[in-house]
């Protein structure tokens, strides 16, 4: 396997690649260019990167009028101050007119660690996901983030891409592909390369068991959380679950396709994200099964609360988003979630009892 | 228009009535009406937005579109929105009317004619009142950082905001010398006078290195008795007999 890499750092690789062959790709930051990793490309092609200061609205506006002009912006800081301080901006200019800018934020999720709550988006995916016409992408791991940020390059109309601070491990199998709008299914991993669902359950349906759905439980996951559900789900089967995995990176539009056939064949589905357990991933997929195919739904992520000061470490396992958290909701589903640690489903106590 | 939509801003549309005329009728703007997106166009930002009516006007009078739409301002159905859209008008460079964000945004134009080594200008116009949103200070800022000398902002200073007088709201004086401040070239002028305004417009043009801003001294509602210097004609639509008495004094009718 190879090594561990933050997405931020494929975001800024990418963006030189794209800044070689495409002269219509501009670069804006508002003073967090070491951070983004946007300076990599300012080192480059100084003449096209724009550090306009600490002042996100302006860049928000500023790339606007630059996607007007027929360029293809990239505006980047981190994600509170892109989609919270710059929300009105990113709607009115940007989004409302469809200008083609693309917002690549940084630092999403409690995994920007020791800043804290200030510096902790947990809100994004929603703020974003509700603007009419945006596409919200959310990559598990460096190569993802790369294929995420040259599809974003190649759409017409706003993104909104989400990057992380924290190194992590590869999560997509080799010769995995990214398209927006379609999610992948990363487990069970039958064959050692990715295959379609179609593919997968009808190999899988051979061994079927009567009346019973194919899968015990689903995890639909993005970002961060991807790599654990795939170690959750590989510690199940061992136990003797049916698992499968999705890695669900385009939030927005989402594979509605994919999600109707996962609720089809399984008992249940759990959704991973580093966000809100309100409006983000665990909202979309919600939205979607509920009207195609109910199935039972358990969201795990952070619990309508700000996050805390900590290494990356130890905030994902207060907030129960390592595998051992996901195994255990798998384990107690759908019983009382209430029981595990550091996870406080105030929604679900109310239902479930 | 106004009158027909039962809603709308005819006030801060008097007060720059006079200003885009001589920007779309004294061949100040070149633009191309058959060619809306013409990548040598000047580029027009109203980030006033709520003067919708009067650049209307002005793009249909210029043949952007049929002066037969002008009656549909605000109504269902009709691309002439209450604040301007850009992907329904042809024209209109930007979606407008969140007060405070089209200097941004013409902003991002102007470094994109520097980066395309093209020779178009921006022009923007903003409201008084505008200026107290805090990103038209970040956007100026920029705009001189990046030496501007393609972007010429017209600030309509018709002193009236809709909760009041602009001094009484929250002042902006010395507006010049705020803007001089952040590096701006600053030219005043009487904002009804369209002799003025295109020798005024000919000096922005010929600044180089730095933006220039216009304040243009206006008075609300311009031309009707009845709106001028009142801040209740900020919002609100004039009755049948008031649009009457209004285009008889503005010598429309």
């Amino acid at each position: 396997m190879s090594e561990m890499k933050a997405t931020r750092d494929a975001y800024g690789e990418a963006l030189v690649e794209l800044g070689k062959h495409n002269p219509d790709i501009v670069v804006l930051d508002a003073d967090l260019s070491s951070s983004t990793r946007t300076g990599v490309f300012a080192k480059e092609f100084p003449e096209r990167f724009f550090n306009v200061g600490i002042a996100e609205a302006n860049m928000m506006g500023v790339a606007a009028g630059l996607a007007r002009s027929g360029k293809i912006p990239f505006a980047s800081t981190f994600a509170v101050f892109a989609a919270g301080r710059a929300y009105d901006q990113i709607r009115q200019s940007i989004a409302y007119p469809r200008f083609n800018v693309k917002i690549a934020a940084s630092h999403g999720g409690i995994t920007v660690g020791p800043d804290g709550a200030s510096h902790q988006a947990l809100e994004d995916i929603a703020l974003m996901r509700v603007i009419p016409g945006m596409t919200v992408l959310v990559p598990c791991d460096a190569k993802q983030a790369r294929l995420a940020v040259m599809a974003a390059a190649a759409h017409d109309g706003p993104v909104y891409i989400r990057l992380g601070r924290a190194k992590v491990a590869p999560a997509l199998p080799e010769g995995a592909g990214f398209e927006i709008g379609k999610g992948l299914v990363l487990w069970p991993d039958i064959s050692g390369e990715h295959k379609g669902i179609d593919h997968i359950c009808n190999h899988l349906q051979q061994a079927a068991r009567p009346g019973k759905p194919l899968f015990d439980v689903s995890f639909i996951a993005c970002g961060i959380t991807v790599g654990p559900a795939i170690e959750a789900a590989r510690t199940l089967e061992r136990e003797g679950m049916s698992c499968l995995v999705a890695d669900m990176a385009s939030i927005k539009p989402i594979d509605e396709d994919l999600l109707a056939k996962v609720a089809k064949c399984s008992s249940a589905i759990i959704t991973c994200e580093e966000h809100s357990v309100i409006g983000g991933l665990g909202s979309a997929v919600c939205e979607v099964v509920s009207c195609i195919h109910p199935v039972r739904v358990v969201r795990l992520g952070v619990n309508d609360e700000f996050g805390q000061s900590g290494s990356a470490e130890e905030l994902l396992e207060e907030y129960g988003l390592t595998s051992r958290h996901f195994c255990l909701s798998a384990h107690n589903f759908p019983g009382s979630m209430a029981k595990m640690p550091g996870s406080k489903p105030v929604f679900f106590q109310q239902f479930l009892g | 228009m106004v009158g027909r939509a039962g809603s709308g801003h005819p006030g801060g549309s008097l007060s720059c009535a006079d200003i885009i005329a001589a920007l779309y009728f004294g061949d100040v703007l070149r633009v191309e009406p058959d060619q809306p997106n013409w990548p040598g166009r000047d580029r027009f930002v109203l980030s006033k937005g709520h003067a919708a009516p009067v650049l209307y006007s002005a793009l249909a009078r210029r043949g952007f579109f049929s002066e037969g739409l002008l009656p549909a301002l605000r109504q269902f159905g009709s691309p002439l929105q209450g604040h301007p859209d850009c992907r329904k008008v042809p024209g209109v460079e930007a979606s407008t009317g969140s007060l405070g964000q089209g200097l941004s945004i013409a902003v991002g134009m102007a470094l994109a004619a520097k980066l395309d080594v093209s020779d178009y200008r921006v022009w923007v116009l903003m409201g008084d009142g505008e200026c107290q949103e805090g990103q038209v200070w970040e956007a100026a800022m920029s705009a001189s950082h990046y030496k501007l000398d393609n972007l010429i902002a017209i600030v309509d200073h018709n002193h009236l905001q809709i909760d009041g007088r602009v001094e009484d709201v929250m002042s902006l004086d010395p507006l010049a010398e705020k803007f001089k401040a952040f590096g701006w070239h600053v030219l005043s002028v009487d904002g009804h006078d369209v002799e003025r305004l295109m020798d005024v417009f000919q000096q922005a043009i010929d600044v180089k290195g730095k933006p220039v801003v216009i304040v243009a001294e206006t008075v609300k509602g311009k031309g009707v008795s009845f709106m001028e210097g009142k801040k209740e004609w900020h919002g609100k639509a004039p009755d049948a007999g008031q649009v009457e008495q209004a285009l008889k004094q503005l010598a429309v009718v």
